[in-house]
């Protein structure tokens, strides 16, 4: 491969692993500073790819609605679609909350777990929502003249690390205010939060539909940069479970553990593709489920070796004490 | 729909059986354990492995009986696998909660460690069986016998619900009669209280995999006789199992029983104006009501 070829490889490598450091900023909200054991997160992926898919593109008209459903088009700008996105997935997030939250925290892991089955489900089987299996296609981009398409995805690389900063910026600075010290007070001990007078429900609801919104914001800049979405594609392994790896590995309760966990394993994860290109033949076949696996058994390690991760929480709590 | 009904008591059953071992884990070793449904393809699988492959190495004759689908292999494969799957619940145990457990870890690490322990037994079972469905025995279902009212039902399905009725009353009869049984509840009830009486905790916890487990496993290997095997089975099965055991009380196998027939009674019911694709689906809306109206369970305390 020639040096340009293998720039390109790392660029897409740093979209794609900068698109879930986005979800494991949402996960960090929810997990590593409240507490909130959400397992649905390709509900949530889901939602949010679809939302931008259909703001952004136009109603089909003609020949071309025969073979394409969507209920809605909207063809707005690429920015309407995400802010969209981040808005019904926090609706969504919000009415899973409602029976949940006042639950103890396995309960909100079942009820994500479930919703993201059924939206996976719904996606799938009513065609005139989204085009069934057969998903969405051409998707825009934006900024897609500027440059040649060859080149796009530069650009793009530039508007994830962009939004990627925001997101990240913006969490930091809410986290060290008085409102996310109750967050963390929330995920040290319940009781003792409830009895400072704070309000339990609504400042959990709040971290669920605040991360919710930035998985909703994920969501969408994954289906910009893939320009197609399927419902298969959102699938507990994809969706879920490598962001969780993701989020344990870097360092829960840590922004930048969230982020570099995102690349860190993503660059496992594609390492390990390299790895069973030298499997033989027979075994190619399912060199997807070795490579699952591998990822399976790190979780495990982690948690058990180094539940805090590489990084681990920052304990300061504000930058005028030590 | 008397018909539906009936096939919906089978799924029940089977639902139930997982359910049962999920609500004694949860109110025993106290975390959702998201991997028993990974435990009910594991059965399925190991005993396909003893009817299809080691049977025939050791000459059990493939019969079948009288009008089943099956024969001596299953019998012989049967408890086999449940042993297995009981072996492999201890094991994640051993490996993976002991050490959480000694850690004093959170509930939600163990739940988030179950999750991990979930796609990993997956991937094992997809790596060595891969993604196709299977079959205890490949070609065309039984003629199903005719019932009073028009109910068609195959004789298997009779058996399924036979098996079921005797692993519960065995259960019910391990409980209320043994010492471990009493224990087991004892620790479910107060787990401080039991400790504290010089009931050995991890022995209990082991038991708990261990009966959890098998009869996960039987679970497993009676839908595959039902109706096929697939390694994303027992993943479909969670949200069913879940839905069971909160409906009937976290902790209450009687409930945890009651809990699979009314989910698989209303998931099969719903066929019949919906599409089957969403049987999923009705388990989950099913479960986040009775979180809306009653999150103890129907026999749960106030």
């Amino acid at each position: 491969m020639e040096i340009g070829g293998i720039i390109a490889y790392l660029v897409s490598f740093a979209i794609m692993a900068g698109i879930y450091a986005v979800f494991c900023l949402g996960l960090n909200i929810q997990w590593g500073y409240t507490g909130l054991f959400n397992i649905g997160i390709a509900g949530f992926f889901c939602i949010g790819a679809y939302a931008s898919a259909m703001i952004t593109t136009p109603k089909p008209t003609g020949i071309y609605a025969q073979y394409v459903h969507q209920i809605f088009g909207l063809n707005l700008p690429f920015i309407v679609g995400i802010v969209g996105a981040a808005i019904i997935c926090g609706v969504i997030a919000f009415l899973i909350g409602i029976p949940t939250l006042k639950l103890g925290e396995d309960y909100l892991a079942i009820a994500t777990l479930g919703i993201a089955e059924a939206i996976r489900l719904v996606f799938n089987n009513e065609h005139w929502l989204a085009n069934g299996p057969r998903g969405l296609m051409g998707l825009p981009q934006p900024l897609q003249g500027l440059v040649d398409a060859k080149d796009y995805n530069y650009i793009y690389l530039i508007i994830i690390v962009i939004i990627m900063v925001v997101i990240y910026l913006s969490i930091e600075r809410v986290i060290r205010s008085p409102w996310g010290r109750v967050l963390r007070g929330i995920r040290e001990d319940e009781v003792s939060a409830a009895m400072s007078g704070k309000d339990i429900f609504h400042f959990k609801m709040q971290s669920l539909v605040f991360g919710s919104m930035v998985m909703g914001i994920g969501g969408a800049l994954y289906a910009h940069y893939t320009k197609s979405i399927s419902p298969d594609v959102f699938t507990p392994l994809y969706g879920t479970f490598i962001i969780w790896v993701m989020l344990m590995a870097g360092g829960s309760g840590n922004n930048k553990g969230a982020v570099l966990g995102a690349y860190a394993i993503w660059a496992v994860w594609i390492g390990t593709k390299f790895m069973t290109d030298f499997l033989p033949y027979t075994l190619k076949a399912r060199a997807p489920y070795i490579r699952f696996l591998l990822i399976g058994i790190l979780l495990e390690i982690i948690l058990i070796y180094r539940p805090q991760g590489l990084l681990g929480e920052e304990k300061k709590v504000s930058k005028l004490i030590d | 729909m008397l018909e539906l009904t009936t096939y919906g008591v089978v799924l029940g059953s089977i639902i139930a059986l997982g359910a049962i071992g999920l609500s004694m884990v949860y109110g025993i070793v106290r975390f959702a354990n998201f991997a028993h449904g990974e435990f009910m393809t594991a059965g399925a699988y190991i005993a396909l492995f003893m009817v299809t492959g080691v049977s025939s190495w050791i000459g059990i004759p493939d019969n079948t009986f009288a009008s089943l689908s099956f024969g001596w292999r299953m019998v012989f494969a049967f408890p086999f696998s449940m042993a297995c799957v009981a072996g492999i619940a201890i094991l994640f145990d051993r490996i993976l909660y002991r050490k959480l457990r000694a850690k004093k870890s959170g509930p939600v690490m163990f739940a988030m460690s179950s999750l991990g322990a979930s796609f990993i037994i997956r991937m094992v079972l997809l790596i060595i069986w891969g993604a196709d469905y299977r079959f205890y025995r490949p070609g065309l279902m039984r003629p199903a016998l005719q019932l009073p009212w028009g109910i068609k039902i195959r004789p298997d399905q009779i058996l399924i619900l036979c098996v079921v009725l005797f692993l519960v009353v065995a259960l019910h009869l391990f409980l209320q009669n043994t010492k471990m049984g009493k224990a087991m509840r004892a620790t479910a009830d107060n787990a401080e209280l039991a400790l504290i009486t010089g009931i050995d905790t991890e022995r209990i916890i082991i038991w708990t995999w261990g009966i959890g487990g098998a009869l996960a496993a039987a679970g497993g290997i009676l839908y595959g006789i039902d109706v096929q095997i697939h390694g994303e089975m027992g993943w479909n099965f969670l949200i069913p199992l879940f839905a069971a055991a909160i409906l009937g009380s976290i902790g209450n196998i009687y409930g945890a029983l009651i809990g699979g027939l009314t989910i698989g009674i209303a998931q099969q019911l719903s066929t019949a104006f919906m599409l089957p694709t969403y049987k999923l689906a009705v388990a989950f809306v099913i479960m986040i009501v009775i979180l809306f109206i009653r999150p103890q369970g129907i026999f749960g305390k106030e």
